[in-house]
């Protein structure tokens, strides 16, 4: 124990340790009946990490390019000791994370933590799951097989229907007009360089502004507790939730090893640009809802393009959700119950959509 | 009226009546027209009418030749005296023995066909002639085939065309028509159900069903212009067009020289012909699918060779099939055994190989591939079998994890119970 005392002091001495940890000293969790939603954003956060670690150790054997990424990942998932349980932890943690990071965006909705003073914690928030859907999108065309191909090809010509710069973005993307071995290569640059690059500093940006300013509570509960002190039940963030949230991290090792185990992930068939797309081709399940929505717009709405409408109108819907902290009112007794009622639609519209498209043929 | 005295007369005067009449005048009281043909045969009856719409579907009209190309006459005129006058070259109705030959007008001259369609043959009527159907109408004959049966007439269209009466999918129904047709074959003694049996044949599932259109149909065994049936000799030449490999084995087998001593008909002798059925190793048998012991005696030499070729292939067959087993259900369990499934199709390629060298009725050549297919399956199993003990270890390993997860969870709770405890705070 003295030894740890004096890597303590020694640390403290150069670089104020004590001084540093005192705000997570200080730092309370608001005890309620909800409580148990907070720990959704610390999960989220664990599984981003098992992703950097597996995505890492993934990079050590994966070879982008047309002619050696399927190989690469088969190598991986046959003769890379333990290479199977790797990438399979990977791509599970992947699906398990956008879930996560929606429900810890649902739970903020309902809970209005959003409101002032964090509309920007809400913002960066928005833009790292923005970005989580990003990595995913990228991420699946790697292991280069015939379903990654197409679902990219669709995916990417929706790009293509934004008007005037809709076209550049697609060939941007694509690394040409069509989805090759550029695109492969293009999309491996995005996911391992730029995508983690921008979410590291959201990230922190983020975690910075949950430290700076607390973690909200209910707005209900914020008037009860301010006109009753006494009422105010907190639990201290360090180490009593923590501890909490390493048990929540621990349910979630094992429920991703047991995905692993019982369900490795599936390689599928190599790409092969020159067949055609098999049929019933869905993107992955966190963007059904919308490549179900543009399925059913009609060709033509009035004289606009039912594609295009589409994509401008998702657009315009992701700005306006990103910037919905500004809406809402600043006082706890006044919120506005129409951004519930708005949370509430979203929610039952995406599950319904998404459901849809899965059962659709 | 001066149509009817021309060779129109005995078919409109009895069958186009007063309507026709009428329908001809009316025509008249029209102005000048550039194919006063259509014009009125395209208000007639059948077997008189012909439309606009329906020529126009026709090769010929899409080409640019029109009525006179083949029954001359004078389109330009109204007046149907000039029209259809034997100056102008009227030629009226074809007779049926007349046919053949006038299309061979254009369809034998290489030159005036290259304008259209260089790669077009020239040599159906050459080859008509010496169809049993030529053969037949030069002895006077008129109920054979001739050109405008099969290909149809004033809407004849290309047999690429699926419309087409003489399209791969077509042909059989085309042939059908008189083939099939017990009254009408009556006097020709041959048999009228092999469109019947055809229907049941794998050669129309694979053409009909399949819609593979290299998949066999009447012409391709029997000709199309030259049609006759092959002698009995030829068989195993018209099968080997497809089945190559087959009758490489069959032409060095001791089966060729004893089936052409006994003037049987090769490949037909055991596959019969019209109504070829998927052969299966059931037919190496003795059961109601067996075709050996037709002809072999139980017991001998040949029946010892059967019963060793039935059992090897059904040796290679189970075994894939085991490997298929395990492979399936490690598959279905997660397990990456793609390159084993690959290995599977090098086994069946082996099966299909020994299944094919059968036609040599030798045990030693069957042997050969047998064996090489049972090697390729008994590793491919042997891989189905790795992956089940390996996902067996990830089971086990994932229950000892789950219950340090467990462990570490319990002991988290009671640390969290113990800080959190009255008398600690």
């Amino acid at each position: 124990m003295s030894l740890l005392r004096n890597v303590r002091n020694w640390l403290d001495q150069r670089l104020g340790w004590d001084d540093l940890i005192a705000p997570l000293r200080k730092k309370t969790v608001p005890l309620h009946r909800l409580s148990y939603w907070y720990f959704l954003g610390g999960i989220t956060l664990f599984l981003f990490v098992i992703q950097v670690l597996t995505g890492i150790l993934l990079l050590l054997y994966y070879r982008p390019g047309a002619n050696e990424a399927f190989e690469s990942v088969q190598y991986i998932m046959t003769q890379v000791q333990f290479g199977w349980l790797i990438r399979s932890i990977h791509s599970w943690s992947a699906n398990l994370m956008i879930f996560t990071a929606f429900a810890h965006m649902f739970t903020v909705l309902f809970l209005k933590a959003y409101r002032k003073p964090r509309e920007l914690t809400w913002v960066s928030g928005v833009i790292l799951l923005f970005l989580v859907m990003g990595f995913g999108f990228s991420g699946y065309l790697l292991p280069w097989n015939t379903l990654a191909f197409f679902a990219t090809k669709v995916g990417s010509e929706i790009t293509g229907q934004v008007p005037v710069v809709g076209k550049p973005m697609m060939i941007f993307l694509r690394g040409g007009e069509e989805v090759t071995g550029a695109t492969l290569t293009r999309f491996f640059g995005f996911h391992v360089a730029v995508l983690p690059g921008l979410a590291t500093v959201l990230l922190l940006l983020h975690l910075l502004l949950v430290q700076r300013l607390g973690i909200s509570v209910p707005p209900k509960l914020e008037v009860q507790w301010t006109a009753n002190p006494s009422a105010k039940r907190e639990m201290k963030f360090f180490p009593n939730f923590l501890l909490r949230e390493l048990m929540a991290w621990y349910v979630a090792l094992g429920v991703l090893g047991a995905l692993a185990a019982l369900f490795p992930w599936n390689l599928g068939v190599k790409a092969d640009p020159f067949v055609s797309a098999p049929a019933g081709i869905k993107p992955e399940w966190y963007f059904l809802f919308m490549f179900q929505t543009l399925k059913l717009i009609p060709p033509k709405v009035w004289f606009i393009d039912g594609e295009v409408l589409g994509v401008l109108v998702f657009g315009l819907v992701g700005l306006l959700w990103l910037l919905l902290p500004f809406f809402e009112s600043d006082h706890p007794s006044s919120t506005k119950r129409w951004i519930t009622g708005v949370a509430v639609f979203a929610l039952a519209y995406m599950a319904g959509m998404s459901v849809y498209g899965l059962l659709a043929k | 009226m001066a149509f009817l005295r021309n060779k129109l007369r005995p078919f409109s005067a009895a069958r186009v009546g007063p309507a026709g009449y009428i329908v001809l005048a009316s025509c008249l009281s029209f102005g000048q027209t550039t194919n006063s043909c259509l014009d009125c045969h395209s208000a007639l009856p059948d077997p008189l009418g012909v439309s606009q719409e329906k020529f126009s579907q026709d090769i010929h009209a899409q080409k640019g030749l029109t009525c006179i190309s083949c029954h001359g006459g004078d389109p330009t005129s109204d007046d149907p005296d000039k029209a259809m006058s034997r100056k102008a070259g009227w030629k009226g109705k074809i007779e049926r023995k007349q046919i053949p030959q006038l299309c061979g007008t254009c369809h034998s001259d290489p030159a005036y066909l290259r304008q259209f369609n260089p790669s077009l043959r020239t040599d159906q009527l050459g080859q008509y002639w010496n169809s049993v159907h030529g053969k037949r109408l030069a002895v006077g004959d008129t109920k054979v085939a001739v050109c405008t049966d099969c290909h149809s007439i004033h809407d004849l269209r290309a047999p690429s065309d699926p419309r087409s009466t003489v399209n791969p999918v077509n042909v059989a129904n085309t042939c059908a028509r008189c083939h099939s047709d017990a009254d009408y074959m009556k006097g020709y003694s041959i048999p009228t159900n092999q469109f019947a049996k055809y229907s049941t044949s794998v050669h129309h599932e694979a053409l009909a069903v399949r819609g593979d259109l290299s998949a066999p149909t009447c012409t391709t065994c029997h000709g199309n212009h030259g049609a006759a049936p092959p002698g009995i000799d030829k068989v195993q030449n018209v099968c080997s067009n497809c089945h190559a490999f087959q009758a490489q084995m069959y032409e060095k087998s001791s089966h060729k020289k004893a089936f052409e001593a006994a003037s049987l008909p090769g490949c037909v002798v055991c596959h019969s012909n019209h109504g070829i059925r998927h052969p299966t190793d059931a037919m190496l048998g003795t059961g109601p699918d067996a075709v050996c012991m037709r002809c072999h005696t139980p017991g001998d030499r040949c029946d010892q060779a059967r019963a060793g070729l039935q059992s090897s292939l059904s040796r290679l067959d189970e075994a894939i099939k085991s490997a298929d087993q395990v492979l399936g259900v490690a598959e279905s369990s997660g397990m990456e055994v793609s390159e084993a499934r690959l290995g599977q199709d090098q086994a069946r390629d082996s099966l299909t190989k020994a299944r094919v060298a059968i036609h040599s009725f030798r045990t030693d050549l069957v042997g050969q591939d047998v064996q090489a297919g049972l090697k390729i399956a008994a590793k491919n199993l042997q891989a189905g079998e790795k992956a089940m003990v390996e996902r067996n270890y990830r089971r086990v390993g994932l229950g000892m994890s789950l219950i340090a997860i467990g462990m570490v969870l319990v002991g988290l709770r009671l640390y969290i119970k113990k800080i959190e405890s009255p008398n600690k705070q």
